[in-house]
């Protein structure tokens, strides 16, 4: 383990910047959203960032391929480009957690080549939670924020930062920070840990109750009476599902310019009405199943085709943006028996 | 004025079932943490007495699912209707897109609603309860302690900007009726409108950029009401799901202000929704502002029945190539 | 944006107008060989309030650098009122997008009459310089159709 006075973190920061691009939450008018490191740029003490990491792996748009037609040729460009070296400096646990569902999405068979470059070249340095919000139930998900994964593990008290590798890729880059670190106890960390400990313990979600959902339950919700009540009022906007770290899908487009064409990916949201819409019409015609196709997608689907691994981190960015406060939380306390949403 | 509780909307919305005027009511349901109420529809009278809560958060506008409702043939729908409510209520009786027989609309006054994120600003995160007072709120938050929050300190832009406290419609009111009110709703478009093409320019590059194409802000938006919206169409050839250039972002939000025009009533939802603050009132405003300023004061929704100015015109209206120019003018 | 030969800067313009008048008072400038620039080019409509915002907006995504819309004179409209609306929906849309910090001389109304010829190509030559001098349309462009 390696520490470093918060007096000196710029150090740190210039160093890695020196070495790649370095990106870390910055506080903008509207709350953090991750930035690159320049020198001057202070990182944010808000708890979360606006937008999850995920953007970095899976942007919103990305551009796959272009045609090109002269005459009766048609000609295929491949407009992938050499990604940069990045580190994500930051990432909080919840978010690093996603990383690992949305590999199991991305980089299984066929690999999505574009989101395994990105992930190759990003380093992730996490940042354990010192003040995390009601809105937070990270903890439900078997996540702890006391000790984040990532390549490098960063813990933050009141005079000193704290950095330990996880992984190969982390060790290189923290061996590479030895002039602006210096060696300490491995247990230095630890009285941070145990605070943090104690404020998990307090927050008002700490505990939900996942027993009911998982793996193979599809029967026993598909047709259950409440998806009604719950989706009664949804507007069927995307925000839940843009800001959700976890949500990995995708429809493919074409842009036609003035003389070709840009086939494009960008995020598409269950929620939206022409989502799985089909040469012979939509599946999914009320708001209902679209609201339920997420929910089950999330608590039922993704577990039973991934080890019973639920595909939400408790990260509360849906608790905090939905238009309506509808949320997984209010969901599984309703599905699960719990009616009295109420604590 | 007479201060509305949830026990007085309760006991309205249950003596309105039992007697038989209306069948289901339309107001807000008790979340987790007390702040986060969602739009319901209760059924029955254990469904009110259990959920149905009113208190300095709901802010949500819910008359636009009177569009879905009055279509259901459930019979009548109680719904309470803060005084910028009922303009929208009225603005789309207006367009014919709620049955007006199908509704029972108790109006009730508002001292205006608060922001959990400007709330969570004087508090910080972390909170776990919260007590309400007549124009207080009593915060408990994990991190430091109990804060008292005046509900005038937090409110929601348009409410610390209110356009009117006055229902404009209502088959029933409690307590008394406001007036409209004098706000300052066109300060910020007017700074905006000082500033140079660039500076105008670069603020708009800035706020868009962050739009994240969710949606939010069509999906909530009374007045936006299309069963199939020209961005969502295929066949529209602009349909597009996400910002892929910048020109995306600038032609959505021009459009989606531009659909609306005449038609807003400035409950402000749009800019409440959204996920990544984007000021999205101040493109509505703007129209409401010119519209006012070219063609006479306009208020869409203050009557049932009012002909909205962009399906009407006079013969000496004013010319397109001069309308931009005012503003230049005016800066002199 | 067009560069010709000597590299001389030469807005594109897209000129949306209406069948009845504006498009014959077009008709009417080229039969009597009056100039204008090669540049504007001509979208015929039916009638000025065909014309969508939607419309004006793409003609900037697609490379435009200034759009103008003719139509009949106020009180002259084949169908009676229809230039009534496009001249409120215009006076909305162009301020609106003067908000947006878009330079007003690339938007402009004109009503061209069927008999106005030459007052077709003077606005051209006139809309056409401002639109010059201005340079091109970066605010409301789209990059990817600017290869």
């Amino acid at each position: 383990m390696r520490k470093c006075e918060l007096t000196s973190l710029d150090k740190v920061f210039e160093k890695i910047s020196s070495l790649s691009s370095l990106y870390l939450p910055v506080h903008q008018k509207n709350g953090a959203e991750f930035k690159k490191w320049e020198k001057g740029v202070k990182m944010s003490d808000a708890l979360n960032t606006n937008r999850s990491a995920k953007d970095f792996f899976f942007p919103q748009a990305e551009n796959l391929m272009e045609f090109k037609t002269e005459g009766k040729n048609i000609e295929v460009i491949d407009t992938r480009k050499e990604n940069e070296d990045f580190v994500l400096f930051g990432v909080k646990a919840c978010d690093v957690k996603s990383f690992e569902i949305l590999d199991r999405v991305f980089l299984v068979d066929p690999v999505d080549t574009f989101y395994k470059a990105r992930r190759e070249k990003g380093v992730i340095i996490s940042l354990a939670c010192n003040r995390p919000s009601e809105t937070c139930f990270c903890s439900s998900f078997g996540i702890d924020a006391s000790n984040p994964e990532g390549d490098i593990s960063s813990w933050m008290d009141d005079t000193n930062i704290y950095f330990k590798a996880n992984t190969e890729k982390g060790e290189k880059l923290l061996s590479s920070l030895s002039d602006v670190t210096k060696e300490c106890d491995d247990s230095s960390a630890d009285n941070q840990k145990q605070k943090i400990k104690e404020i998990l313990n307090k927050l008002p979600l700490k505990d939900l109750d996942l027993s009911e959902f998982g793996k193979d339950k599809t029967e026993k919700f598909f047709d259950a009476p409440q998806w009604k009540e719950l989706s009664d009022t949804c507007l069927g906007c995307g925000t839940c599902t843009f800001v959700c770290p976890t949500c990995q899908c995708y429809d493919i487009k074409d842009f036609k310019t003035n003389d070709g064409v840009i086939r494009f990916r960008c995020w598409d949201s269950c929620m939206y009405s022409d989502f799985t819409k089909m040469a012979h019409g939509n599946s999914r015609l009320t708001q209902l199943e679209r609201f339920r196709q997420r929910f089950m997608h999330k608590l039922v689907y993704y577990p039973t085709n991934n080890d019973g691994l639920f595909s939400c981190v408790g990260c509360g960015r849906c608790l905090s943006k939905c238009p309506i406060s509808m949320n997984i939380v209010k969901v599984m306390k309703a599905l699960g028996g719990k009616q009295d949403a109420r604590q | 004025m007479q201060k509305i509780t949830q026990k007085m909307l309760i006991d309205k919305a249950v003596s309105l079932l039992d007697n038989g005027t209306v069948t289901k009511v339309l107001g807000w349901m008790e979340g987790q943490f007390k702040y986060d109420v969602s739009p319901f529809v209760f059924k029955s009278k254990e469904a009110l007495e259990k959920g149905f809560v009113f208190n300095h958060f709901c802010g949500a506008n819910v008359s636009k699912y009177l569009v879905k409702e009055t279509k259901k043939d459930e019979g009548k729908i109680l719904v309470f209707l803060k005084p910028c409510d009922t303009y929208s209520f009225s603005q789309l009786v207006t367009e014919n897109r709620i049955k007006k027989e199908n509704v029972y609309v108790v109006g009730i006054p508002c001292d205006g609603m608060m922001d959990i994120s400007k709330v969570k600003e004087i508090s910080g995160d972390g909170i776990i309860d919260i007590e309400f007072k007549d124009d207080k709120i009593n915060v408990k938050t994990l991190y430091d302690g109990d804060k008292e929050i005046n509900a005038n300190d937090a409110l929601l832009e348009r409410c610390s900007n209110c356009k009117s406290k006055k229902c404009v419609y209502y088959d029933e009111l409690m307590g008394e009726n406001g007036e409209v009110s004098d706000s300052n709703r066109f300060d910020e478009v007017e700074k905006l409108e000082k500033m140079s093409e660039e500076e105008r320019f670069n603020f708009w590059q800035n706020e868009l950029s962050r739009c994240i194409r969710c949606n939010a802000c069509r999906d909530v938006c009374p007045a936006c009401t299309c069963e199939k919206c020209v961005f969502d169409n295929p066949k529209s050839g602009v349909e597009n799901k996400a910002i892929a250039d910048s020109f995306e972002e600038k032609m959505f939000h021009i459009i989606r202000a531009f659909h609306v025009a005449g038609r807003c009533t400035d409950c402000g939802e749009c800019s409440r929704v959204c996920p990544q603050n984007i000021p999205l009132h101040l493109l509505n405003r703007k129209f409401i502002k010119d519209i006012n300023s070219f063609y006479g004061d306009y208020q869409a929704g203050e009557e049932i029945g009012n002909r909205a100015p962009l399906v009407d015109y006079t013969l000496d209206d004013i010319e397109p190539n001069e309308g931009v120019m005012k503003g230049d003018e005016e800066d002199a | 944006m067009q560069i010709n030969n000597e590299n001389e800067y030469k807005p594109l313009i897209v000129a949306f107008c209406c069948n009845w008048c504006s498009y014959a008072g077009a008709d009417l400038a080229g039969n009597n060989r009056l100039a204008y620039p090669e540049n504007v080019k001509i979208i015929k409509v039916p009638c000025s309030c065909r014309v969508n915002p939607m419309f004006i907006l793409r003609a900037f995504q697609r490379g435009a650098d200034g759009v103008i819309l003719c139509g009949c004179h106020p009180g002259d409209c084949h169908y009676t009122s229809g230039n009534y609306f496009t001249r409120r929906r215009m006076t909305l849309l162009f301020s609106m997008l003067n908000f947006l910090g878009i330079e007003k001389e690339r938007t402009r109304v004109e009503w061209v009459s069927a008999a106005e010829g030459a007052k077709f190509a003077a606005t051209m030559n006139e809309f056409t310089e401002a639109v010059a001098k201005l340079g091109p349309n970066k605010r409301l462009e789209d990059l990817r159709c600017k290869k």
